[in-house]
Order: structure tokens, then sequence, then C-alpha cells
């Protein structure tokens, strides 16, 4: 019988854990506008969901009441940056290598479709990059609140990505 | 013998409602949306179908914390206010309006420190669409800072019962 290869041993998963949700906290926390608007992110492996929990401060119409369309908008094209930026540091991150500072991509354009209006409830968001180049990005994103399969708005955009220093 | 009415002409009196419902949404529309008081939003231009609202710079704002760059999101809600205002203040007399669509060019990163100014008007408005133009402005004026296009929808006044919806 011959003896199996040596192989290293699987890092323990809270190791892996803490450092994958450290990373996500540094995407998120150093940006002001997210800290503005509440969004917190949950992750389950390497899947992100955006969460906007309800404010008084996101409505934008009191008679029905609904969520601000700008409130809307805005949440998607956070949980696109982070979905964008979170892909494109995930192997870095898996490999163990040190990231220096991060540079978020930039919005080039970006186009929300309005399916129903947003109800004074949490809403949830969850982003899919359909190409994502050296220099260019397209991610669409969809967002819902009581029911996944009945979003309230979807959005794409464009995005520019940073420069890499390697 | 016809006497002559001694009310004004009906296009007079349309006219003057128009510009009293203009100036009354003018004053109470940003202070009856939490989110752009949140924001600090002012109105400080309406005509018909066009609106002009600005947003002072703030800290809360801020989505890269290196440059001190506005976030675009940020930006997306004012040109959504602005231009569902200049839906409202149109003279076919919206109840209300939502978004049905909104795209937002973001052409330059608006200059730290400085406020930004939204202006839009509905290009063309339909009995239930409004289709808004906007363009986001920091103090270089001569350079936007985003540019948005929009369809919006028109809330009329329900029809009598019995007549067919």
């Amino acid at each position: 019988m011959s003896v199996p290869p040596k192989r290293a041993r699987p890092e323990p998963v809270q190791v892996v854990k803490q450092r994958r949700d450290a990373t996500l906290q540094s995407l998120v926390q150093g940006v002001p506008y997210i800290q503005f608007l509440g969004i917190q992110f949950e992750r389950h492996g390497d899947e992100l969901t955006a969460v906007l929990p309800y404010a008084d401060a996101h409505i934008g119409n009191p008679a029905i009441p609904a969520l601000h369309g700008g409130v809307t908008a805005a949440f998607l094209e956070v949980a696109s940056i982070i979905e964008l930026s979170w892909a494109m540091i995930w192997e870095d991150m898996e490999a163990g290598v040190e990231a220096g500072p991060r540079r978020l991509p930039k919005t080039i354009d970006f186009n929300v479709d309005y399916l129903r209006s947003g109800l004074p409830r949490d809403a949830y968001a969850r982003a899919r990059v359909n190409r994502s180049g050296r220099r260019y990005a397209s991610v669409h994103v969809e967002a819902w609140q009581d029911n996944r399969s009945r979003l309230f708005a979807q959005a794409t955009g464009h995005f520019l990505m940073p420069v890499r220093e390697d | 013998m016809m006497t002559d009415a001694p009310t004004p002409t009906p296009p007079a009196l349309q006219a003057e409602q128009q510009e009293n419902r203009r100036l009354k949404v003018a004053s109470q529309f940003i202070a009856a949306i939490p989110h752009a008081a949140a924001m600090s939003m002012k109105m400080i231009q309406v005509g018909d179908g066009e609106a002009t609202i600005t947003m002072p710079y703030d800290d809360r704002l801020v989505g890269d914390p290196d440059t001190g760059v506005i976030h675009g999101g940020a930006v997306s809600a004012l040109m959504d206010t602005c231009c569902g205002a200049a839906v409202m203040v149109h003279p076919a007399a919206a109840l209300g309006t939502a978004t049905i669509d909104l795209r937002i060019d973001y052409m330059r990163p608006a200059t730290p420190g400085q406020a930004i100014t939204a202006k839009a008007t509905c290009y063309h408005v339909t009995r239930s669409v409004a289709f808004v133009r906007a363009v986001a402005l920091d103090e270089d004026t001569d350079r936007p800072v985003a540019s948005a296009t929009g369809a919006f929808t028109i809330e009329r006044p329900r029809k009598p019962e019995g007549s067919k919806a």
C-alpha cells in the first residue's frame, strides 16, 4: 500500500470565515454613503446579499407610503459596486495575498427599472457580474422585499475597473 | 343680452391656477419627501414641467473616502427627486408620480466640497407618461457631472363611478 501524498491541512473554518468577513467589512465600512443608508451585506461562501433595513428617512412618497426611487437606485448601485469589488479581490483573498489600498470601480452608467413601488419594509438585492474585463464591467442587479420572485426593481450598470498595480 | 363675465377669462384663470399650484408644489415638495429632507435638498426654481434642485456637499454622502467624491447613488437620488418634481409642476396636473425607469450617465466625479444642482425638464408628456431629461452640475457649470433620462407615471384623479377605467 502506498502512502497518499502529504497535503497541507485545510485551514480551520473559523479562520477562513473570519478572513472573508473581515475583507468584506473593509470594503463596506470605509464608504460613508453606505453607512448613511444603513446598507449591510450578508455572505454565504462567495454569495453576497445586500440588505437595506427600513428607515423612515428612506420614504419618497408618504401618502402610499413608498420608498424613494433614489434610495432604490442607490441601494442597487451600492450592491453592484460591492459585488464587483468582491469578485475582483476574491482570488487574492483566498490565496492569502495581502491586498494594498483598494480602489472601488467607478460607475459609467446605471439604468434602473422600477417594477413596483418599494414598501416600507427591509429590501434585499443580489448582483451578478455578467462581464468583467480588464477595464470595463457589466453588472445586473435585482431587488426584492417579501418575495424573492416578486422583484420591485432591477438595474444594469457599466463600471470602469480600477487600474491594477501588478 | 349677454353680460360680460366679471371673472378672468378661462385661459388667464388657468394660468393663475397653474402658477399657484406650481408655487405650492415648490414650497411643500422637499418637506413632504423624507428622503429629500434627509439629504438637505432645496428647490430653487420651478417652471412648467421644469425644476431645479440643489443639494449641499455632505460628508455622509461620500462614496470614495480617499478623494471625498460624492457617491453616484446620492447623485441618482437627487436626479430622481428633481425629475419627479418636474413632473409634478407640469400643467398636466399630476396628482402624483412614480419612476418607471431612470438612466444615469456619470460623466465625471463631482468636485468635493461643492453643492450639486440638478435641472430637470419634461420633454414629452402623454396622458399617462412623462419623459424627463436632467443634468447635474457643480460649480463648473460648463462640464456636467451627470445626465439622466427617465420615464415617470402621471397619476390622475380616478374617473367618476360607473365610467369604464
